[in-house]
């Protein structure tokens, strides 16, 4: 009972890894490459974490293995996040279908500066005003 | 269970042939990053299925660091590529 399991969680995790190779050579552009790997690569390492888990059976060796899980579960999207950004600044394109790119009309590459649209003499004096709630 | 796990290894192996692909074809130096970020967790998992099946834990914490180095590469990447050093992809 307990191989079969095991079994069915190598197998799963490696096909999800397989499937997040798929998906970085099949997808369009940067970010939705990024999306494929980094979900679904996770979710096949933690698949064979626990299968390496339920076959040792310790105590030592099960906290190891979730380590690595919680490890996978906390870098992955750090570094999704910061490959995510440093691609977006270096201007990597974008997949033709995208239909909204939410920084474009607010970010300007040269100054590296970000605008909100409320940047007024009124805000940057940072008093409180007449009609803000108490 | 050893041919589960020969399929597996098979697979995985497939997906660092498709990775590798990627690393190879990858337009921008972006792409690389995250080709060998996938790299890395895939190479996590296959010395996760060889701890099963040679029955030694020890790997696990070989593991631990593959994942490790991963991690620390993909941020020294975003850093160089943030801070704009010389590329040539």
């Amino acid at each position: 009972m307990i191989d079969f399991i095991k079994g069915t969680l190598i197998i799963a995790g490696s096909l999800f890894i397989l499937l997040a190779a798929v998906g970085l050579l099949r997808l369009p552009d940067l970010l939705t490459r990024m999306h494929a790997t980094t979900k679904a690569a996770a979710l096949g390492v933690i698949l064979v974490m626990l299968a390496a888990a339920m076959h040792f059976a310790e105590v030592g060796i099960v906290a190891r293995s979730f380590a690595i899980i919680v490890f996978i579960l906390m870098t992955a999207p750090v570094a999704a996040h910061v490959i995510g950004r440093a691609g977006y600044f270096v201007g990597s394109k974008l997949w033709s279908g995208t239909v909204k790119d939410e920084l474009r009309p607010n970010y300007d590459p040269l100054t590296h500066e970000l605008k909100s649209g409320l940047e007024t003499q009124e805000n940057a004096k940072r008093q409180p005003r007449e009609t803000d709630p108490d | 269970m050893d041919t589960v796990i020969l399929i597996s290894q098979v697979i995985m192996s497939l997906a660092l042939i498709l990775t590798f692909v990627r690393v190879v074809r990858g337009p921008s130096l972006p792409d690389r990053v995250v080709a060998l970020e996938l790299f890395s967790t895939t190479v996590v998992g296959l010395v996760g299925v060889y701890a099963i099946k040679s029955d030694v834990a020890s790997f696990l914490d070989a593991a631990i660091v593959i994942a490790l180095m991963g991690f620390l590469a993909a941020m020294a990447f975003a850093r160089f590529l943030e801070r704009g050093g010389p590329r040539d992809d």
